[in-house]
């Protein structure tokens, strides 16, 4: 439960494609660490190294280590699915399995685990709904399926769905760009209260939202379009949008790029 | 890459057309004649743009709108005048005839002066070698669609996608001629323990021919191998048509390459491969000169045994086409023809059925 991340002099390519370059930081556990930047700078590029997402896509590899508690992820013999079993993920958009019932869609993870107990599994599912501050809103119709919900609730499910395997980091994928400001302000509120539990790694693309829900912040940056991605900085969100330490990132944070 | 953007797109077109329509239909009511309404248009409908787009491409609009209707009512009416000819004709014969034409296992034309014929054993040849062929054909077929499109790199799909379209395009002859030659007595052995060890199960029992090659077995797998195609081309597509969301949902939870497909992409394209395996159907059911080749004719009646021998509605007719001179025996025929017709569209309604009734809305 709520590991630390290490990732050090990770390298991500797409076949000759240089994606990101030489990123080095940490993610402490029980915090809420959030990625900002341009669009193509590689953030979700390596926020999905982080579960080995990346794999899906032919040609991607990974250079470098990325440890969780120690131990890296890539190592050989250690395989992808098991990764994704222990680092948990939501996407920009929701998507709950449309055809399987809300019960089913929050405890498909634990059915991928191989646990058969009803009784447990009932269990887990209340656990994850109250959560993922959902139960309230969907205690009476656990049995209907996921797709009838609102985004933002579908959006919850997910996370619910992803917490219920109790995750050693959650991933999320710009988890509020689909939804409403309401539907956002109950993720973030979430996102909140979830950080006491689980090690949460966001990407956003909302500045604001870095600062509200983030503890330390990680700004990426590319010089041109087809160059690699990079670090800019990594620091507690408070220092990095009051004061960073690089220019590039004063100017980004400020609304003047380049 | 994002299938998920293209989706609305059908949608919002075809509600477009449908909204169009009605709203079109008045203005055809008011000007019987081409060319002396301009100007009434422009009194008439106050100006939009709607309405002045009509005006500028007036005739032409007319004309194809006159075309495309023209041309969906053709189908329509030939389906009508099809039916309407198999039942016109169908019905002196009925009625001339001593045998029940539902239960009765004999197809007998020879005496004009008294018809006895019965769809018992077609229908049962039919039914028997098309639902044989459909499952055989539907698991491959999901088998070869799943494996195009989550287990092939798409470099490799592509070709053996091409490998299964030429399946298609071998002629039913070409079918028939090998099933009856080559195919036949090789699965001979097969029938014939099948025969023996499950025998006592009435698709296995004996049936109606002396020998093991030629019948209804043979036929059915003969026919799995033609509907492949359709079902494989098909299922593919839907498979393929997975929301890249969903499977990414999977595969975050730790699932397997098979339990992706297990959550995702089965649900996803489990109504379009039903649909496809009853176009499959479609296709065995009507299927004709392979059937006449392969199946061989029995003289007594069917004992539903995958074993029999016999015809099916389409290879009956077809092997009587040449003696279709009388108007009485002839109508017999076609009476059988119009119950396949019937079947067919049955087969058709529920794959519509089925396919309608959208998993992902």
């Amino acid at each position: 439960m709520a590991k630390r991340l290490d990732l050090k002099d990770v390298d991500i390519y797409y076949g000759d494609f240089h994606a990101v370059q030489n990123v080095n930081l940490s993610v402490p556990p029980r915090s809420v660490t959030s990625f900002i930047g341009p669009s193509g700078c590689g953030k979700s590029t390596v926020l999905r190294t982080l579960n080995r997402m990346h794999e899906e896509i032919p040609g991607a590899r990974v250079e470098g280590q990325i440890q969780l508690d120690g131990e890296d992820i890539y190592a050989r013999g250690s395989d992808a699915v098991a990764v994704r079993r222990t680092i948990g993920m939501v996407f920009q958009r929701p998507n709950p399995f449309p055809t399987m019932s809300i019960r089913d869609n929050v405890v498909a993870g634990l059915k991928l685990q191989g646990v058969r107990d009803k009784k447990k599994l009932d269990e887990v599912c209340e656990a994850s709904l109250r959560g993922a501050n959902l139960w309230k809103e969907v205690s009476g119709r656990l049995d209907k399926p996921g797709g009838g919900l609102s985004g933002g609730q579908q959006q919850r499910l997910c996370i619910a769905r992803a917490i219920a395997v109790q995750p050693d980091v959650l991933l999320m994928d710009e988890p509020c760009s689909a939804l409403d400001p309401i539907s956002t302000l109950a993720i973030e509120d979430l996102i909140g209260d979830l950080k006491k539990d689980y090690t949460i790694v966001i990407v956003t693309h909302n500045m604001q939202q870095a600062a509200r829900v983030s503890d330390q912040t990680a700004f990426f940056n590319l010089e041109a379009t087809g160059k690699p991605g990079h670090l800019v900085e990594i620091d507690d969100t408070e220092k990095i949008f009051s004061n960073p330490t690089e220019r590039e990132t004063e100017d980004y944070i400020s609304g003047r790029f380049g | 890459m994002t299938p998920d953007g293209d989706e609305a797109d059908p949608n919002t077109v075809s509600e477009r057309t449908t909204q169009r329509a009605p709203s079109d239909d008045p203005e055809t009511r008011d000007r019987p004649s081409g060319s002396a309404t301009m100007a009434s248009v422009t009194e008439t409908k106050p100006p939009s743009t709607g309405s002045s787009r009509t005006t500028s491409g007036g005739v032409g609009e007319r004309v194809f709108r006159g075309l495309t209707t023209g041309s969906g009512l053709v189908v329509v009416a030939a389906i009508a005048l099809i039916g309407l000819f198999l039942v016109v004709q169908a019905v002196p014969s009925l009625l001339a005839n001593n045998a029940n034409f539902l239960t009765s296992p004999d197809f007998n034309t020879s005496d004009a002066g008294n018809l006895r014929f019965g769809i018992r054993d077609l229908l049962a040849v039919t039914l028997l070698s098309s639902l044989m062929a459909l499952a055989i054909a539907m698991p491959i077929g999901m088998g070869i669609a799943l494996f195009l499109t989550q287990y092939t790199p798409a470099r490799l799909a592509r070709p053996f996608s091409y490998v299964i379209g030429l399946l298609a395009a071998v002629p039913s002859i070409v079918f028939g001629l090998w099933g009856i030659l080559v195919l036949a007595p090789a699965i001979e052995p097969i029938a014939q323990f099948l025969q023996t060890y499950l025998g006592w199960f009435f698709l296995f029992a004996p049936g109606n021919l002396p020998v093991l090659t030629g019948t209804i077995f043979t036929g059915g797998i003969v026919l799995a191998i033609m509907i492949l195609p359709i079902i494989t081309a098909t299922t593919r597509e839907v498979f393929a048509q997975t929301p890249r969301f969903q499977i990414e949902a999977a595969q975050a939870l730790g699932a397997t390459r098979w339990e992706v497909i297990r959550m995702a992409v089965l649900p996803y394209g489990r109504s379009g491969f039903i649909a496809a395996s009853m176009l499959g159907l479609g296709r065995a059911l009507g299927e004709t000169i392979a059937v006449l080749i392969v199946i061989r004719t029995a003289t007594s009646p069917s004992h539903l045994s995958l074993f029999d021998g016999g015809a099916t509605f389409a290879s009956k007719i077809a092997a009587a086409a040449s003696e279709f001179s009388q108007p009485l025996p002839t109508g017999a025929y076609i009476a059988a023809g119009l119950v396949l017709f019937v079947l067919t569209f049955v087969v058709n309604a529920l794959a519509r059925v089925v396919a309608g009734g959208k998993v992902n809305g």
